[in-house]
């Protein structure tokens, strides 16, 4: 199969004449000969967008095809805040992709990638085939939905909303809450870690109550959580859930939910005890995106793909590198800011491998911010680096931790914080 | 796969290592690509509460990250961040910064402040904020076009007495008023 024409003219939709010539030189084809120098990231969220960008700013010889299956991104950084009402829509967290090409002249293709063959070193796409020297994988996540009973992976989520990838899931849950008659419940049910955004299920906890509190008198919300405590932020969280939403938030450590009923509204924890809601925000267990699992990066874990960690080579398929959530990053937790980190680094050691120079051990940095009320915000950070004698990824001693206390200016910072981010995967 | 668990973490663990053992330390550019999440690409900040590091000196740099590693400079995150690294680590990253290109900031400015700011920074503080606030002496910090909101944030914390000024500093800003220092500002943020 050969990118046909029309795709190749969505291909270059809006692209400059840069990106034509560059096109122009291959010949236009992305399933014929690479020239050597092609490398193809699938997925344009947090970690492949920098990972395409950063690669064209340090080697523009070098071929960048971005793949991605929307012709956006929806950001889940600050998607709380959305559902808690503080924001009109979701356009503030909405970014394009024209001005990668347009500035760095990558290549982004629409299409959903449907396999990955490792050893001809192809990329099966709904466009066609197309061929790399190296592969960037980004997908971030997909849900174990068979864990949960009677989770139909289709259908479930239309009534039972995981909003744990941005974008019309967030949109139903935020509906949800605003048809809820006052005095409703919402019920939210948190998987084992680990999962993507260790802090997030509790910032949606914040927000949700903050929602009812202003909008929804005598309502609650009841967080079934599959740990055996808060997973990050402990004490902040519940300094702030007292101080806000005292008699709002039922907070219940380990209770883990393994069966939903989308009828009538029920999820059950360990096939025994019934919580009803009126809303029913279920975040299902995690792995890596489908597409790293049906390509055989996965680990012995069956969830997350094992990776060098100065490369963020894949340890089972040569010359495909995995970054963001879907990969294991050591002491680095799932985050959009982790994901960004760790797509420069993965671009360095491939710039530099292609051409023929040393790698360069990773450091990277963590900086996950968290709302609790409509100003005040706290903060998680941290300094990461390669141990070589354990041959991982580690926090740098001393370099971990959260702020002292909820505060205006750490949600002042958390505003620039998302600017610059996005920004940065759409300049 | 076929290969059983054993063995591919064996043949994996020796890849690994291979490559690992080529590694140098990590350079400058991958320290400060690191900070670009939240100061923006090469140091040019499209938020307004985060400074621009772009055009910055590396003195300056490195006397910042000091004084956060010490908690003698007020901070959110960035004094735990600064014990991530070393004095080396620091040195590298302002000398990488302070060649990227200056960031001029879009953002609305008052240009009657601007007029007023300029006389007042010829005749107060153009000594140590050199060119028009474009370089610093020493380790004094480049003010151009800085987001105003972070100079704002700035100056409060000195004002509060959380953040220490230099003396020469404290002689000139202690007889001003509030509107004086808004309209220098003003006009350090308007500087392209
Ligand atoms: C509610 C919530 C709040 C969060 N808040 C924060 C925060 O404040 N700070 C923070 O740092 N992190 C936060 N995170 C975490 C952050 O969203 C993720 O860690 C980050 O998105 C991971 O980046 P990624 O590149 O791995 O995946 P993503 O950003 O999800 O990108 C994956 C992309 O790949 C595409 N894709 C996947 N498979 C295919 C395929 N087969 N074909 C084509 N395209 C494909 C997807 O469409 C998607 O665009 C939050 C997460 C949630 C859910």
């Amino acid at each position: 199969m050969t990118l046909d024409r029309r795709n190749f003219i969505k291909l270059l939709g809006g692209a400059s004449s840069l990106a034509l010539a560059a096109c122009a030189g291959t010949g236009g084809s992305l399933s014929g000969p690479t020239g050597g120098r092609r490398v193809v990231v699938v997925g344009g969220g947090y970690g492949g967008t920098i990972a395409a960008k950063y690669i064209r700013m340090m080697d523009s010889s070098i071929e960048v095809v971005l793949i991605e299956r929307n012709d956006h991104f929806v950001s889940c950084p600050f998607s709380n805040l959305y559902i808690g009402g503080l924001m009109k829509d979701l356009s503030p967290l909405t970014i394009k992709y024209d001005k990668l090409t347009a500035n760095h002249g990558v290549k982004v293709l629409q299409a959903e990638v449907t396999g990955i063959d490792a050893a001809k070193k192809v990329v099966m796409t709904s466009s066609g085939e197309v061929t790399y020297d190296r592969l960037v994988l980004s997908p971030g996540i997909d849900f174990r939905t068979e864990e949960i009973k009677g989770y139909d992976a289709k259908s479930t989520p239309e009534t039972i909303p995981h909003a744990w990838k941005a974008g019309p899931q967030t949109v139903l849950l935020r509906k949800q809450l605003e048809a809820m008659p006052a005095g409703g419940t919402v019920v939210l049910s948190i998987p084992l870690a680990p999962f993507r955004c260790p802090p997030g299920p509790y910032e949606r906890t914040s927000m949700i109550a903050m929602f009812l509190k202003q909008h929804k008198p005598k309502s609650k919300i009841i967080v079934l959580d599959a740990n055996p405590d808060i997973v990050s932020k402990a004490g902040l969280f519940k300094k702030g859930w007292k101080k806000h939403y005292e008699g709002i938030i039922d907070y219940r450590p380990a209770k883990k939910v393994t069966e939903v009923n989308a009828g009538n509204k029920t999820v059950v924890i360990e096939g025994i005890e019934d919580v009803k809601g009126d809303v029913i925000n279920l975040i299902p267990p995690q792995r890596a995106g489908q597409i790293a699992v049906a390509a055989g990066l996965v680990g012995p874990d069956k969830n997350w793909c094992p990776v060098n960690p100065t490369t963020f080579e894949s340890t089972i398929h040569k010359g495909i590198h995995v970054i963001g959530d879907a990969c294991v990053a050591g002491a680095m937790p799932k985050s959009g800011y982790s994901a960004n980190s760790e797509a420069k680094a993965c671009a360095t050691n491939i710039v530099n491998t292609m051409n023929g120079k040393e790698l360069i051990d990773f450091s990277g940095i963590n900086t996950c911010y968290s709302f609790i009320s409509a100003r005040e915000a706290v903060e998680v950070t941290g300094v990461y680096s390669v141990d070589k004698a354990k041959n991982a990824i580690i926090a740098v001693p001393g370099s971990v931790g959260v702020s002292p206390d909820l505060s205006e200016i750490e949600a002042i910072y958390a505003e620039s914080w998302l600017k610059n981010i996005l920004t940065e995967m759409s300049t | 796969m076929t290969m059983k668990w054993r063995g591919w973490a064996l043949a994996t663990s020796v890849l690994a290592i291979s490559a690992m053992a080529q590694a140098a330390p990590p350079t400058a550019a991958m320290l400060s690509n690191a900070c670009a999440g939240c100061h923006g690409t090469n140091g040019g900040s499209a938020g307004p509460s985060m400074p621009s590091l772009a055009g910055q000196s590396k003195e300056a740099i490195v006397d910042a990250m000091k004084k956060f590693k010490s908690g003698a400079r007020p901070a959110t995150v960035m004094g735990r961040l600064a014990k991530g690294f070393s004095d080396a680590d620091f040195v590298a990253m302002g000398e990488y910064f302070s060649k990227q290109k200056l960031h001029a900031t879009n953002q609305t400015l008052d240009a009657a402040k601007i007029a007023k700011g300029a006389s007042l920074q010829e005749a107060n503080c153009g000594r140590c904020h050199i060119e028009d606030g474009k370089e610093g002496k020493d380790d004094t910090p480049a003010m151009a076009s800085q987001w105003l909101p972070y100079l704002q944030i700035q100056m409060a914390d000195y004002l509060s007495g959380k953040r220490k000024m230099p003396e020469k500093m404290e002689e000139k800003v202690k007889p001003m008023s509030k509107q004086d220092l808004d309209a220098l500002l003003h006009f350090y943020a308007s500087v392209k």
